[in-house]
């Protein structure tokens, strides 16, 4: 079988317990708004046609192409998924890709899923689909072009959002991780954007009312240009920041009071990490990372409402 | 291909095997927890947890080194890890010098750097020995019984009902390009990898328009059969007693690594 672990999926044991269940409830909380949103947009009909287009990313997955020396690439999909199937349903349709490989393959572990959906779920269909979004209306050649770039930055936001939760695990250095990280995404990025244009331009010239006023590709609203937008943004400027001066990241780690999940490891109960009534206790650790996630939770939610009255 | 070419199911009547797949995947998610909180350093915990784990492997009927065969699908990951052995302060164990650096293994370091691997290979394993003693179809209804929104559930379904199906149109598509690109003896065939790459993406956009028609017809036959938007099974799903008494001796045991862990 054709089927080739890519180098994004973080395994169990890689990440340690806070991390994970923060990106958990991140993933947990935006695809909450991508379920209600689409069982309220969806018909029944919409259901099995999310299946098979998720079916599809993972079969396009097989399709690789040679590079050199015996290596090959492969799609990725999570632009492309965002662009043809819109922003909601293109994350619903990578968490399954991303929840089979990890459950029937093993390729990715099942308490860092959250983690593993968060980076190449849905991270890559926030770029991918707010880049394009924002030349919906231009040409056909702008329309490609913003795709390429859309695709390679999303590979790079997978790639920089798992260094940076490896980092803050205590399992990798920071800089040397984000270095070879961003350094071979950068590579497999371009061979994403490569077939990621090809695909688009190929459905273009033979249905192009798929990608057309009324498809699920124009449903999106125009809050995910500016979320698109964002996250590239933090992408762009992270990046060298991360790989050449560590230190920087380090100290803002500090300043935000991050470093000290970053340099505990799995059991370490630092004391300015837990709720100061219940002493240094799992419970207390547990509980600071509950009203972190509760906070996140309420932005994410508030982007989702603002997300909607501008759809 | 058959439609279960996919699944890692291996088929043989065992303890494990008669489970209910709720019991397995809340007993497996609270197993990978378990390792995960459990402190670097902590061998006595992490053998009892790989004695939990052969356990788990006699008791499905498939031996005692199953799972330990299957289990090295993670290892190449281990090079993100690596640098924990130099970055850690610790006593040193060992200097060198490699490229342009100078590196000191230390041994907070190594303890991390093992303990990462440890956690990592138990927790992969029970993982793959899920989903041997499981069906997948049975798991992704275990996970809508765990309250998983059935949105998901039925795309996961599908995504698995459908792989294999897009997977043989994978494989024609493939086929035919190989049938036509032939090449002289002792030359390339194919252009640059750019071209490469865009003759790759044309294939996924073809199988996407394929997909695309066939979800049509796949909805319609559905509809014909009786769909309702609901996936029913004929297993019955019912939790009994022994089901119950399993996962509670389970998570005591898993309760019990914890305790140990932190002596």
């Amino acid at each position: 079988m054709h089927y080739s672990p890519a180098p994004l999926h973080i395994p169990d044991g890689f990440l340690n317990i806070s991390v994970s269940l923060v990106c958990w409830a991140l993933t947990v909380i935006t695809l909450s708004v991508a379920v209600s949103r689409t069982n309220r947009s969806l018909g029944e009909k919409q259901v099995p046609l999310m299946g098979i287009m998720a079916s599809f990313i993972f079969a396009a997955q097989m399709i690789n192409f040679p590079v050199a020396g015996g290596t090959s690439g492969h799609l990725l999909g999570g632009a492309l998924a965002a662009i043809v199937l819109g922003p909601w349903a293109g994350m619903l349709v990578m968490t399954a890709v991303v929840a089979v490989q990890g459950l029937l393959f093993q390729d990715g572990g099942l308490l860092a899923m959250g983690a593993n959906i968060l980076n190449m779920g849905l991270l890559t269909v926030a770029i991918g689909y707010g880049l394009y979004r924002s030349v919906l209306n231009k040409s056909q050649a702008t329309r490609l072009t913003v795709a390429g770039i859309a695709a390679w930055l999303s590979v790079m936001a997978g790639a920089l959002a798992t260094s940076l939760q490896l980092w803050l695990s205590g399992t990798s250095n920071l800089q040397t991780v984000v270095i070879a990280m961003l350094g071979v995404h950068a590579v497999i990025g371009l061979g994403e954007a490569l077939v990621t244009v090809a695909a688009l331009g190929f459905i273009l010239r033979t249905r192009p009312d798929l990608l057309g006023e009324g498809s699920a590709s124009a449903e999106g609203g125009r809050g995910w240009v500016v979320a698109g937008i964002v996250v590239s943004l933090l992408v762009v400027l992270l990046s060298p920041f991360a790989s050449a001066d560590p230190d920087g990241l380090n100290r803002v780690a500090i300043d935000l009071g991050f470093i000290h999940v970053g340099q505990s490891s799995s059991y370490q109960i630092i004391p300015d990490y837990t709720l100061p009534f219940l002493g240094a206790t799992p419970l207390s650790t547990i509980l600071a990372g509950a009203i972190g996630i509760v906070v996140v939770g309420v932005i994410i939610f508030l982007l989702g409402q603002g997300l909607k009255t501008k759809s | 291909m058959h439609f279960d070419a996919f699944d890692r199911y291996h088929d043989t009547q065992s303890f494990i095997h008669r489970l209910e797949p709720r019991v397995k995947v809340v007993v497996t998610i609270a197993y990978i927890l378990s390792n995960a909180l459990l402190p670097d350093g902590a061998w006595i915990a992490f053998g009892l947890a790989w004695l939990f784990l052969l356990s788990a492997n006699v008791l499905s009927n498939l031996g005692i080194t199953f799972t330990l065969k299957r289990s090295f699908v993670a290892l190449p990951f281990a090079l993100v890890a690596i640098t924990v052995l130099f970055s850690i302060p610790g006593e040193s164990l060992s200097a060198f010098h490699f490229l342009f650096w100078d590196l000191t293994i230390t041994d907070m370091g190594l303890l991390r750097f093992v303990s990462i691997l440890i956690r990592s290979w138990l927790s992969v394993q029970m993982a793959i020995l899920l989903v041997a003693t499981a069906r997948f179809p049975d798991i992704v209804h275990a996970l809508e019984h765990l309250r998983v929104p059935s949105i998901l559930t039925t795309i996961i379904a599908f995504l698995y009902r459908y792989l294999f199906v897009l997977v043989d149109e994978v494989f024609r598509l493939l086929r035919a390009r190989e049938a036509r690109s032939a090449a002289a003896a002792g030359e390339r065939s194919g252009g640059s990898v750019a071209w490469r790459a865009g003759v790759a993406g044309s294939m996924a956009g073809q199988l996407f328009l394929r997909s695309y028609e066939r979800s049509d017809r796949v909805y319609n036959a559905m509809l014909a059969r009786g769909y309702t938007g609901h996936l029913n099974t004929i297993n019955p799903h019912e939790l009994r007693r022994v089901d119950y008494l399993t996962t509670a001796l389970a998570l005591i045991i898993i309760l019990f690594f914890q305790w140990v862990g932190r002596l």
